[in-house]
């Protein structure tokens, strides 16, 4: 402990369950600080739910996840875990960036609005502030015209760009990206994995779920593969895209290759 | 005529489109429109002759009243007693609606039996049984839970026909627009909560800003028209005594024996005031919709001072 780095994402031995269908069946895994890691696998296969646990929109049924050494949805305190107050998890969640498949801007808001609404209300910036960063986060994506656009105005790719600088606007220390850009046409996908290629250049730990080889080989550090709610196999991206040393990677690979 | 079109349609038929154009074209007729005009027209013609000629209308009367200090008084408390018990409505409504989306089951379990309780019996049985409280609790004390009170009053000097009116009417409007409320608050896609959670925002918040907004456009049209309901529901307080626009023609005609006549004159009033209020709720639900009319060009009103700033800039820079 003393040595090593505290990893941003630590999961041991994590379960999910919703009713009877057991979702994560053990996932162990890490995350550095600074690490771009991919989650690749078949629909089903929990990799969508494993995110969502990191930042407790679900709750884990059993096993600890921590992010940046603290545990997600619990105090531990005297050999038992408390249930944190919501008010707790708002704040461990303000500090993780999500970033969605469909987008989820808010609608009655605009651009700016979109992208400073949280850090006004949530970390109390000044307008002048909050809309400065908006400024450069929103030139960052290449959207600087769009600024009092309404989303619905917008391309699904310019969406995804302005949902990106929202999270960041929040000046998280993980980005999660469940499938970002699964709900975009072919011709869109390339702006919005550009500006995850620049935010990772930057040195933003992010765990991405994504179909996007190319993105996991040329953008990732480690690629991680899950099927039936464990993983099967993890490790650097050439090793693991190349020469998959399990039957069900190898299957999954041949497929979306 | 259909399946010709088409068969010729596969056909080389070069000439066929520009002849088209050329051809005379026969407009469908329509002689049934022309029957039910007449019909109307006939009908109309007959209930008009019948409202002039008809002395029992009484038309004169109705000028006389129309504006008469007693009718206009009736107007303002019909008037006042809608926005009362709406504005009661709306407040006990929207803390029904979030006791029934509570994750807290004693909440929104008390919330469901008070919705099932008031909209499960009539309004009119409800205002009648606010009329008579005195008879079921001859008097109210504030005090020890089963223990001895410290403030004790009559009943009818706490609840006179004015209370009774507005708690009838708005505990009532109360159980259905917390549906209507809950409703639009559900409308809302969960991922709209979930990038706001995302974001670090606690549920009061998410309400506030995110979904209650986009709500808005579900809530406001069936809540304006319940507001025109509620106008005319406010007749049956006329049962209570209260001289609401209806009782205040109904203490005249029970002297003047002049019934007709003073129920028209109120019912144009009605008729006046829901005609406001239906352009009213136009407006509002226009209001509402704003965010689809997409870019914001033209709401330089409403913008920040940074996309001011930003608008100058551009102008200055295209050259716009």
């Amino acid at each position: 402990m003393t040595a090593a780095v505290r990893p941003m994402v630590e999961a041991r031995n994590v379960h999910k369950s919703f009713g009877h269908l057991e979702v994560l069946k053990g996932v162990d895994l890490q995350v550095a600080p600074g690490e771009v890691m991919t989650l690749l696998g078949p629909s089903g296969s929990g990799k969508s739910t494993f995110l969502r646990l990191i930042n407790h929109l679900e709750t884990l049924t059993s096993g600890r996840l921590s992010v940046d050494g603290q545990l997600v949805g619990y105090r531990e305190e005297r050999g038992r875990l408390h249930e944190l107050r919501e008010s707790e998890v708002a704040g461990m969640r303000a500090q993780i960036g999500m970033v969605f498949q469909r987008f989820h801007l808010f609608p009655h808001m605009t651009v700016l609005q979109n992208v400073t609404c949280a850090p006004m209300g949530v970390k109390g910036e000044s307008r002048a502030e909050a809309e400065d960063r908006a400024a450069a986060l929103l030139e960052q994506v290449g959207l600087s015209d769009k600024i009092r656009a309404y989303p619905q105005s917008l391309s699904g790719g310019q969406q995804q760009r302005v949902a990106i600088a929202r999270a960041l606007a929040m000046q998280p220390k993980l980005m999660l990206f469940d499938e970002p850009t699964s709900a975009l046409d072919p011709e869109l996908v390339g702006e919005v994995l550009d500006a995850m290629r620049d935010l990772a250049a930057s040195g933003m730990t992010m765990i991405v779920v994504t179909h996007e080889m190319g993105f996991a080989r040329e953008v990732a550090d480690s690629v991680v593969f899950m099927d039936g709610g464990v993983v099967v196999e993890s490790g650097e991206p050439e090793q693991v895209l190349r020469d998959p040393q399990h039957e069900r990677t190898r299957s999954f690979l041949s497929k979306v290759l | 005529m259909a399946t010709s079109a088409a068969q010729q349609a596969p056909s080389p038929g070069a000439g066929a489109p520009a002849a088209a154009d050329d051809l005379p074209v026969v407009r469908l007729r329509h002689p049934w429109r022309w029957v039910s005009y007449a019909v109307i027209a006939v009908l109309a013609a007959m209930f008009v002759h019948s409202l002039v000629t008809n002395p029992h209308f009484g038309w004169d009367v109705v000028g006389e009243y129309l504006f008469s200090v007693r009718i206009l008084d009736g107007l303002a408390k019909t008037l006042q007693l809608t926005a009362i018990a709406m504005l009661l409505g709306i407040l006990l409504g929207v803390a029904l609606a979030i006791m029934r989306l509570s994750a807290n089951p004693v909440l929104s379990r008390t919330s469901w039996l008070y919705i099932w309780f008031f909209r499960g019996t009539p309004v009119f049985v409800q205002l009648l049984f606010w009329g008579f409280i005195s008879a079921l609790y001859p008097s109210i004390s504030i005090g020890v839970p089963f223990g001895p009170g410290f403030l004790e009053t009559e009943t009818n000097t706490l609840i006179t026909p004015v209370v009774a009116a507005i708690l009838g009417l708005g505990l009532n409007e109360a159980a259905y627009l917390a549906e209507i409320f809950r409703g639009g608050i559900q409308s809302i896609d969960r991922g709209q909560t979930e990038a706001a959670q995302a974001l670090g925002m606690k549920r009061s918040r998410i309400l506030r800003q995110i979904i209650m907004p986009q709500a808005m456009r579900v809530i406001v049209p069936p809540t304006a028209n319940n507001t025109i309901s509620m106008l005319k529901t406010t007749s049956l307080v006329s049962v209570l005594s209260f001289p609401e626009l209806l009782y205040a023609a109904q203490l005249i005609y029970s002297v003047s024996f002049e019934t007709i006549p003073l129920l028209i004159t109120a019912s144009i009033w009605y008729l006046v005031v829901t005609s406001v209020l239906t352009v009213g709720q136009y407006y509002i639900e226009r209001h509402y919709s704003r965010s689809d009319r997409l870019e914001g060009l033209g709401r330089l009103g409403r913008l920040s001072a940074l996309q001011r700033r930003r608008t100058v800039t551009d102008v200055g820079q295209d050259g716009r």
